[in-house]
């Protein structure tokens, strides 16, 4: 069985309900993403608050595509691409109901053809790429298919 | 217009031609400032204040670039600064030279941007940078400025019925504004075919509907008004004026998602009275007391075709989600009732990042005295010019004569 490991620490939770990790700020409840490091000084970014405490904080697992693209070249390092030859992604921005928008990409399998702004997508942890650990792991939206289109389908 | 009591006068302006040499930033910054000295009837040695505007691509002499100008110029014990500010560099210079000008410190100022720049996508410092946005952006996403410009292009898209016709067709315009320009680099018309035609890059952006990046310098002399009037400087009918600069962050919450960033700004209580590059103008409106409806021409960066049109409804020119309907009705085109980019724009010039700003000011400077051969807009008193740089750096600058 191969090792899947998140690409980075801290930023999203793994299994079967994969959730995005903010941080909120103990006194005005204001969400950050991608949260700062557990060790780092966060001090609150509403203007108005003086808070300097923080909690992880699990983001809406769905939430509504604000806009969506595709990478058609293969984009610079530090990227690694996933397979030889490069394979075009699709990329979506996503406002979740907390009101933050958070990008990332499109779940394998689906391109700007499966998604509209205000679509409803959800969060999938996929494969970004292969190293000597394992599977290095990554959020990905993937489209929700409305009932009634998938029967058409 | 009359002048507002912060205004100070653009005494001249010069640039070197965009394109890609890959010669050293100081000869093409060099070029710019003589060019500028001389449009000025300034003499290097008036100068007492110099600005350069940083590139980050070019080793240390980049990151002191007011002094590297002034080295090159012949150090003439000029107090020197270096602004850096991303894509908005030209107006965090000119903003400081500004400041000094009205404070009574300075009399002659001299900003200069210059750049060389590398081949392709513009690609994050090396090494490994977990802590650093825009090394992430890549690592984690493979997110590249095309793909934030084609973010914004489909939501005029999906929300306004914005149409890949209707973003070839600012290249086209723009390619024919360029047409007559000493300075732009790319100097050939478009046609809407040509723009389809070309590859896609990010959906639904072609390559055509994207700058590229280049060369070039862009330099501008400054004075308060009253020593540009006591020494006849900026020609017969007086100086043209900066009567505004906004150099603006966003402020909280920024709900618009903004390169090179992976989330916007939490918005617990909805969006706020004006996103962030709506902002920049307002600033600037206000700092001048002039409104949109007086705006003769502007100067917008179209990093991508679509841009452009987001940038004309930011300024207040028209109402959200109606750009599309001035393009369609050619009111942004030469001779149109709001020429937008008569320069030609990004789309002409390409990017060269810490220059850019400026040449947007010469370009409106040129356009305000009824210089800007081939490319003149009629008539024009007031001018406006929008741009944004990485990491919260708004830039606009108001000019009237």
């Amino acid at each position: 069985m191969t090792t899947s490991t998140p690409v980075i620490a801290g930023w999203f939770t793994t299994g079967d309900d994969p959730r995005l990790l903010a941080s909120r700020c103990t006194t005005c409840g204001t969400l950050v993403f991608p949260p700062p490091p557990a060790d780092a000084a966060s001090f609150c970014r509403n203007p108005v608050c003086d808070g300097d405490d923080h909690e992880p904080a699990e983001l809406s697992r769905t939430g509504r595509v604000w806009s969506y693209t595709d990478a058609q070249y293969q984009p610079p390092a530090p990227y690694v691409p996933a397979t030889d030859p490069f394979e075009p992604f699709a990329l979506a921005a996503v406002e979740l109901p907390e009101g933050l928008v958070i990008l990332g990409q499109v779940a394998d399998g689906y391109g700007v053809g499966d998604l509209s702004v205000g679509a409803e997508v959800e969060l999938v942890v996929e494969a970004l790429h292969t190293d000597e650990s394992g599977d290095r792991t990554i959020w990905r939206w993937k489209p929700v298919i409305e009932l009634g289109e998938e029967t058409e389908q | 217009m009359s002048s507002n009591d912060k205004a100070i006068a653009v005494a001249g302006v010069g640039m070197h031609p965009w394109g890609k040499w890959g010669k050293p930033f100081v000869e093409y910054g060099v070029h710019a400032a003589r060019a500028a000295l001389s449009d000025a009837g300034v003499a290097w040695s008036d100068v007492d204040f110099v600005v350069g505007g940083e590139t980050v691509r070019n080793g240390y002499a980049g990151y002191v670039a007011g002094s590297t100008f002034a080295s090159a110029l012949g150090w003439n014990g000029a107090r020197i600064a270096t602004s850096y500010a991303a894509c908005a560099t030209g107006a965090q210079a000119l903003d400081t030279a500004r400041a000094r000008i009205l404070a009574g410190l300075s009399e002659v100022a001299l900003v200069v941007g210059a750049d060389t720049t590398p081949k392709g996508f513009l690609a994050p410092n090396a090494g490994e940078r977990w802590t650093d946005p825009d090394w992430l952006r890549f690592k984690l996403l493979g997110m590249t400025n095309p793909a934030y410009f084609a973010l914004y292009a489909r939501r005029r898209m999906d929300l306004y019925g914005a149409t890949s016709e209707d973003f070839a067709k600012v290249k086209v315009k723009n390619a024919r504004h360029g047409l007559e320009n000493p300075y732009a680099r790319f100097r050939k018309e478009a046609t809407v075919a040509d723009v389809l035609a070309s590859p896609i890059v990010s959906d639904p952006l072609h390559l055509l509907d994207i700058c590229a990046t280049s060369d070039g310098a862009a330099a501008v002399v400054l004075t308060s008004v009253d020593y540009a009037r006591k020494h006849g400087l900026g020609g017969a009918g007086g100086p043209v004026r900066v009567e505004a600069v906004s150099t603006v962050t966003p402020t909280f919450p920024n709900t618009v998602i903004d390169m090179p960033l992976l989330a916007t700004d939490h918005a617990a209580a909805g969006a706020p009275e004006r996103t962030f590059k709506e902002s920049i103008a307002h600033a600037a409106y206000e700092e001048a007391g002039i409104s949109p409806e007086d705006v003769d021409v502007a100067e917008v960066y179209d990093l991508s075709t679509a841009l452009e049109l987001d940038w004309i409804e930011d300024l207040g020119l028209c109402k959200r989600g109606e750009a599309e309907v001035l393009l369609r009705a050619g009111d942004t085109t030469l001779g149109g009732r709001i020429p937008v980019n008569p320069s030609g724009g990004l789309a002409c010039f390409g990017e060269a990042v810490p220059a850019q700003a400026l040449a947007q000011v010469c370009e409106l400077t040129w356009q305000l005295r009824g210089q800007a051969t081939g490319r003149q807009v009629e008539g024009a008193k007031v001018g406006i010019t929008a741009n944004q740089g990485l990491f919260g750096h708004g830039s606009s600058v108001l000019l009237a004569r």
